[in-house]
């Protein structure tokens, strides 16, 4: 090549360059290690120093964990069974007592749940599985299964308290009254007039008339299931029915909650962010002492109102208030245009909400939504301390028998271990959602 | 900026302006708050013309033709768009934005629907077309701005060309009699422009009454009956774009068309 001017700058590629493989180093097992652990020396150092770490806390704990206790009766048992394995340290016997949660996992479970109806929250929780299948995979289960998901918010309480089928037929026509007045009201009053004359109907027949005709249509045709008490609820059971349904109704107040904070319309707004902002600004553990003592006062005088449903109102408001500010957020990231877009379009403001905004805010609100719902499941161990039997308050009682006085590592353990599973399971689903909605790079 | 918008032929044999009047806006005034944007408006478009609305950026050109469909909201004076006044009134609201179709300068696609999606929802829901019957006619007027091959991809995987193309076959769907564009091109790479501004002659070469906010000198000139020249909230000039580019006569439009054409 010479250093002529035009030799150096004109340049014509007369072959085009084949794809090459990349260095061996940088793809497969080796190419990872080196990326991700070994990259300098001091990445590689603290690689070495953490592994170490996780090593020495394992050797640590295993030997506590493999305790050949799981056939003891009494925490003294353990104690014997522990010194003659030869397990015992500097302060006593080293090792867990894994007889507690034998003897009593049952009980962590359902509470004092009569044991021969252990079937129906049993079959309750089963059929969860077919009723929230069509709403969370519903790309994979045909849709015919929602009238099953319809179905199952009247038969869920009706397995678990037990009664007259005729309770929830009669609940679940209240809500066909909302709908038959929506639907046939419109053309005589509008449509505002309707959705506000619907909603009077159906609370006059909850709070008052269904009362009488279930009491009737069971006089006429008895069938029933054994009732259950609500203080005979506990444990895990208890846990899931409270966070279930708080779940399931704090998501659709949210919505309607974040969708009122933005209303042009005044009232409907200051009603919405007073509600949001004093629910946020009170701790639960006020709103359930209001739900198991201060209600009754306000409450006229025999009404007899289930303190587990109580509570559940409480967790659903309570959530609910983080939920809508959640979605509020989900809200604020999407562009004026997806507005201006469906506005130009024609759609009006019901539809934009449900078929252009709310599934674009929402998406983009699923972690924070997900994290009201394993706060809000988390915060069921709350309800011990009004006197409700969940896990942790079956613990403290469990701990009040004379055999198992003293224990407390395996008990929180396991109870620990339970709640992990449905945490780690509705955060492993919103990370699979999340993947699933992504759609291209915007 | 090339002169030209297209170098073929233009077929000008259904671009006829009836003496039906398409929108009539009369002493229009608007304010953002206590900022006076439109002043004053007067604007009659009839049915068959395809106006294109130039000046400098926030002369109020994008406000004007938003006020069309009520994207903004004008305080004083009239606007009249098929014969329906706009009002507060929704009804009328729904009506009229269903029968005047936009594009905008970001498209606004709807990211979380299929193209084919985004264009069956309006017909659907707003029209209660059945939905095959919409589907078949996404997918015609998908072919005719020439991606009926994308029809199941997300917007966010198609260029800004195809989207924007998209967003017009979107508009086309629910078969409006008047087409708005706000400054369709100015968010594209110069490669893409042509492809837009292609389907939007076509759709002129088909009588569409067609209200163009644009920077698009060259479209002016070849596909527009009147380019209407906005400054500081007013109409100041509006000719035939023979007139309009080669003798302005206002100060005003001279510096501008001198300051965009110069390059």
């Amino acid at each position: 090549m010479s250093n002529l001017h035009a030799d150096t700058v004109a340049f014509v590629r007369d072959t085009m360059l084949p794809q090459k493989e990349p260095p061996a180093s940088t793809v497969g097992l080796l190419g990872w290690g080196k990326k991700n652990l070994f990259t300098g020396p001091f990445n590689t150092i603290v690689t070495i120093l953490c592994t170490a770490f996780i090593a020495y806390v394992l050797w640590m704990l295993i030997p506590w964990f493999f305790s050949p206790t799981w056939n003891a009766t009494s925490l003294g048992e353990c104690r014997e069974m522990l010194t003659a394995a030869g397990k015992v340290g500097e302060h006593g016997t080293s090792g867990a007592c894994w007889g507690v949660i034998r003897e009593r996992w049952i009980q962590l479970l359902f509470g004092f749940y009569p044991a021969e109806l252990y079937w129906r929250p049993i079959l309750a929780f089963v059929l969860l599985a077919p009723a929230l299948a069509p709403v969370l995979f519903s790309d994979k289960v045909p849709g015919k299964l929602l009238i099953f998901s319809a179905i199952y918010p009247f038969l869920f309480p009706w397995l678990l308290w037990g009664g007259t089928i005729w309770s929830p037929i009669c609940a679940a026509l209240g809500f066909v009254i909302l709908y038959a007045v929506v639907k046939y009201g419109s053309e005589a009053i509008g449509q505002l007039g309707a959705i506000i004359a619907a909603v009077v109907a159906a609370l006059v027949w909850w709070l008052f008339l269904s009362g009488y005709v279930q009491d009737g249509l069971a006089a006429v045709i008895p069938l029933a299931i054994e009732p259950v008490a609500s203080r005979d609820f506990g444990g895990m059971m208890l846990s899931i029915t409270i966070g279930v349904v708080a779940i399931a109704c704090s998501l659709p107040l949210g919505i309607v909650l974040a969708l009122g904070r933005q209303s042009d319309l005044l009232i409907v707004k200051s009603l919405c962010v007073g509600f949001i902002e004093f629910i946020r600004g009170v701790p639960l553990i006020t709103l359930l002492f209001v739900a198991s003592t201060l209600l009754n006062i306000f409450l006229p005088p025999g009404t007899n109102f289930d303190i587990i449903l109580r509570v559940i109102i409480m967790a659903t408001l309570f959530s609910a208030a983080y939920m809508a500010e959640v979605i509020r957020g989900g809200l604020a990231a999407l562009p004026k245009g997806q507005y201006e877009g469906a506005d130009s379009l024609g759609l009006d403001y019901w539809q934009a909400q449900r078929l252009i905004i709310m599934p674009q805010a929402l998406k983009i609100s699923i972690p924070g939504i997900v994290s009201t719902f394993i706060g809000l499941f988390k915060d069921t161990t709350l309800v011990s301390v009004i006197g409700l039997l969940d896990p942790l308050g079956l613990s403290n009682s469990i701990r009040a028998d004379q055999a198992w006085n003293g224990i407390v590592w395996e008990l929180y353990m396991f109870i620990a271990a339970l709640f992990f599973l449905f945490c780690f399971g509705m955060s492993r689903y919103s990370m699979y959602l999340e993947r699933k909605l992504q759609t291209g790079h915007r | 900026m090339s002169d030209l918008a297209t170098d073929r032929e233009i077929d000008r044999s259904k671009m006829q302006v009836s003496d039906e009047v398409a929108i009539e806006i009369n002493k229009m005034n608007k304010w953002y708050g206590t900022f006076h944007v439109l002043r004053d408006i007067d604007l009659t478009v009839y049915r068959g013309e395809r106006i294109v609305i130039a000046g400098p950026s926030g002369s109020g050109k994008s406000t004007l033709i938003r006020c069309i469909n009520r994207l903004e909201e004008h305080q004083e004076g009239q606007i009249i768009v098929d014969g329906t006044e706009l009002t507060s009134d929704l009804k009328n609201i729904d009506k009229i934005r269903s029968e005047v179709g936009m594009c905008f300068q970001h498209f606004n696609l709807f990211p979380h629907l299929t193209i084919l999606e985004n264009c069956t929802l309006a017909p659907i829901w707003v029209r209660k077309v059945p939905k095959k019957e919409a589907e078949a006619t996404a997918m015609h007027f998908l072919e005719k701005v020439k991606i009926p091959d994308q029809a199941n991809k997300y917007p966010g995987q198609l260029s800004g060309g195809q989207q924007q193309r998209v967003a017009i076959a979107r508009s086309l769907c629910m078969k409006p009699r008047i087409m708005l564009f706000d400054e369709p091109t100015s968010a594209l790479d110069p490669e893409m422009i042509k492809e837009v501004l292609d389907t939007m002659i076509e759709l002129a070469e088909e009588g569409m009454t067609m209200l163009c906010v644009t920077h698009e000198m060259g479209f002016a000139r070849q596909v527009a009956n009147r380019v209407i020249f906005m400054d500081a909230g007013q109409i100041v000039e509006q000719n035939e774009p023979e007139e309009f580019f080669n003798n302005p006569k206002s100060e005003r439009t001279k510096l501008f068309l001198s300051q965009i054409l110069g390059h």
